[in-house]
């Protein structure tokens, strides 16, 4: 390797040259060594405080977007629950409306079941024989014994016969009325029938009641919990909105999946309308336009989900009259409608297409044997391809719910990503301080490193100079030893003071 | 009325794009058929390339065929020419019409006595530029040997920029049997030339590879 010219300080030695430059070098480090030292240093420390500074900032606006995402997730939460409840309690309306209006009747006529079977009891009720008197009073006669008289004889029988057709009567008056008590006891079957099916009735109504009241209170709870931003809500919020957010991702996949479908049944009849060589901005308009009419479809299909109020991305319509939501939904699903029968007509537009395609390629080509194969099962297709361009509008209008769960709950996601990478960044920022700081230590002991022939060599003198020191003030203490040992003259500061004194006596 | 102005703008804007954009995605194609000597016995190859291409493009592609004769810089020799509509039914009936018309002239083809084909690439060149498509590819069906009558002054530098030249079914002929190095000369003369140019030169004879003929 050679080294310049310029740098040749002796030019018949490259060596010497290298080993003259390497000492200068040295020296010159050597001299800078204390000012070095404090510029890696204090930049090492500028670094390590910017650092911190930074991540401390990052800690801060993840704290702040902690909280935002805290409110977001609450007041979706909050939403979300106050749609629940308010959902319950229409459903509720519209049983009580129901079902619970019968109530009034259904007790009216159980009623006048009761009424009616009061009445039947009491018409069953046995009344009780007449006193059989007048037996006991012929019951002597009918005891006297049979005698000869031929006209007591008579008399006696004709007693007899009169007392058993009594019996008889009696008994056939008393088989009558337990017949006509029995009719009425098997009229009270029916009855109370009826009276335990509309007691059943009423108990069903009321234990469905119970149980939409059950899911309100749970709801109600959940209400209070994210009314008082408990860290238990959000948490339990944050995993509901992960698992909605996954799911409605995947139900537009599956929707992106069917408008692909959709785009690729009408975009080569479009051609026939629009012109196949048309281009706008590097795209064929037949393609544009056709992705156009799968927007508007589905356009459509969010405009009829938001005026049938079941989703909630434009507030404004929601909040429309109710006579102007229903011509809205009449407005939209007829566009709905016309669009999908369009498309219908543009499938079958592209089966002719195709089979033109199909017979001009074989004609070209040579290929006039594929005509049986192509004939056999056309309608097939041709139906299906219609069947698919008619209904796949109305099943995209349905992407409108899954869209809805996914910008709610994106928002969340997206939060937590971005309080994630936040929290790397603060780490990663706090990590570059510190490591900032070690290598500014790290470059101080490699400067000396470079320089360690000269500070070896100011080690040593050094070690001299301390040496010399230390024989000087060995020497001073030896020194100040032997004079604390000599004798204590007075002090001069004393014995002015005494001639002060003498003075001031002479004077007095 | 600001708003509407501003869409109205938006729109002039987009169909000013779209007449750009129209002549930036379509194709260019011009087929010099050699009908000189023995070469019309080759035709029925040229009509199945033919057959080939036009089911290869799309609504708003040109496509000529043209005739390789005594002076072929001229369009009398232009068999058949066709910028096929837009829309794809219409461009179905077109093909097929273009087919009638090749298959018309190569029942009645004669052999022409000489083989002009810097006249034809000149003819197809000023045709394509016309046309100004986005790609521009001549198809030359000749064995590449050219002939002209005396008097004919085709030493003419060719402007191929932008151009894909493709030389199709180039048979050898009996003297290139005896000595191979002239049928490479010939290749080799026309690749220069082409490249020359500033076209690209590409040689198929294996009519099986068709498929890398439109190809960019």
């Amino acid at each position: 390797m050679q080294i310049p010219d310029f740098m040749m300080i002796i030019s018949s030695s490259q060596g010497l040259s290298v080993v003259l430059w390497i000492v200068i070098i040295m020296m010159l480090l050597y001299m800078a060594r204390k000012p070095a030292h404090e510029v890696i240093l204090s930049a090492s420390k500028v670094l390590f405080h910017a650092f911190h500074l930074i991540a401390a900032s990052i800690f801060l606006a993840e704290k702040k977007l902690k909280e935002r995402n805290k409110e977001v997730l609450l007041a979706d939460g909050k939403e979300a629950t106050e749609r629940i409840i308010e959902r319950e309690f229409e459903r509720i309306d519209a049983y009580v409306k129901k079902d619970l209006a019968q109530f009034p009747t259904l007790q009216r006529d159980i009623r006048d079941n009761v009424v009616k079977i009061d009445e039947d009891y009491q018409q069953s009720t046995e009344i009780p024989p007449s006193p059989p008197g007048w037996t006991k009073a012929i019951e002597p006669i009918a005891s006297i014994p049979p005698s000869e008289d031929s006209m007591v004889v008579e008399i006696l029988k004709s007693i007899r016969d009169t007392l058993d057709k009594g019996q008889q009567k009696a008994l056939e008056a008393y088989r009558t009325s337990s017949k006509l008590r029995h009719s009425y006891l098997s009229k009270m079957i029916p009855t109370l029938r009826q009276i335990n099916k509309s007691i059943g009735v009423l108990d069903k109504n009321v234990q469905v009641l119970l149980d939409r009241s059950a899911t309100v209170d749970r709801h109600m709870d959940e209400y209070y919990e994210i009314n008082k931003k408990s860290d238990k809500a959000a948490q339990m919020l944050s995993s509901s909105s992960l698992t909605q957010f996954f799911i409605s991702g995947f139900v537009l996949a599956i929707a992106i999946g069917g408008a692909f479908i959709n785009f690729n049944l009408i975009a080569r009849p479009m051609q026939e309308m629009v012109g196949g060589s048309v281009y706008m901005m590097g795209f064929r308009v037949a393609d544009i336009a056709a992705l156009v009419i799968i927007l508007v479809e589905i356009s459509m299909g969010l405009f009829l989900m938001e005026s049938l109020r079941i989703t909630r991305l434009f507030p404004i319509i929601g909040a429309l009259e109710d006579k102007i939501r229903v011509r809205m939904i009449i407005v939209s699903f007829v566009f709905l409608l016309l669009l999908a029968s369009v498309e219908a007509g543009l499938a079958y537009m592209r089966e002719l297409l195709s089979a033109d395609d199909a017979a001009l390629v074989a004609g070209l080509l040579g290929g006039a044997a594929a005509d049986g194969v192509e004939q056999s099962g056309r309608w097939i297709t041709t139906a299906a391809q219609m069947g698919m361009g008619f209904i796949l509008p109305f099943a995209l209008a349905f992407i409108a719910i899954p869209l809805e769960s996914f910008i709610h709950s994106s928002r969340t996601v997206l939060g937590v990503l971005v309080a994630a990478l936040l929290r790397f960044s603060a780490v990663l920022s706090r990590f570059l301080g510190n490591l900032s700081r070690y290598i500014g230590k790290s470059l101080v002991n490699f400067y000396d490193l470079v320089i360690f022939f000269p500070l070896w060599i100011e080690n040593i003198v050094t070690k001299i100079e301390a040496k010399n020191s230390s024989k000087e003030e060995l020497k001073e203490t030896e020194k100040k030893e032997v004079q604390k040992k000599a004798p204590a003259r007075k002090p001069r500061k004393t014995a002015s003071k005494e001639q002060t004194d003498d003075k001031t006596k002479d004077v007095s | 009325m600001k708003k509407i102005v501003l869409v109205l703008l938006l729109l002039l804007g987009l169909s000013s794009c779209s007449s750009d954009g129209a002549q930036k995605h379509n194709k260019g194609v011009y087929m010099l058929v050699d009908t000189s000597g023995t070469y019309t016995h080759e035709l029925k190859k040229a009509q199945q390339i033919i057959n080939y291409i036009l089911s290869q493009l799309e609504s708003g592609d040109s496509f000529v065929v043209a005739s390789i004769d005594t002076g072929s810089f001229s369009e009398k020799d232009i068999i058949a020419k066709a910028t096929f509509s837009d829309r794809p039914s219409k461009a179905n009936q077109q093909k097929r019409a273009f087919v009638k018309v090749v298959d018309n002239y190569v029942k009645h083809v004669k052999s022409s006595p000489y083989t002009d084909i810097t006249g034809g690439i000149l003819q197809a060149t000023e045709f394509l530029n016309e046309k100004d498509t986005a790609s521009k590819t001549i198809l030359i069906f000749s064995d590449l040997k050219e002939e002209l009558k005396k008097g004919y002054m085709r030493d003419i530098p060719l402007q191929l920029q932008g151009y894909k030249v493709v030389a199709l079914n180039v048979t050898k002929l009996r003297s290139d049997n005896v000595d191979p190095r002239k049928y490479m000369a010939r290749l080799k003369e026309w690749k220069e030339k082409v490249e020359k140019g500033g076209g690209e030169w590409e040689v198929i004879n294996d009519l099986e590879r068709l498929d890398k003929l439109l190809k960019q």
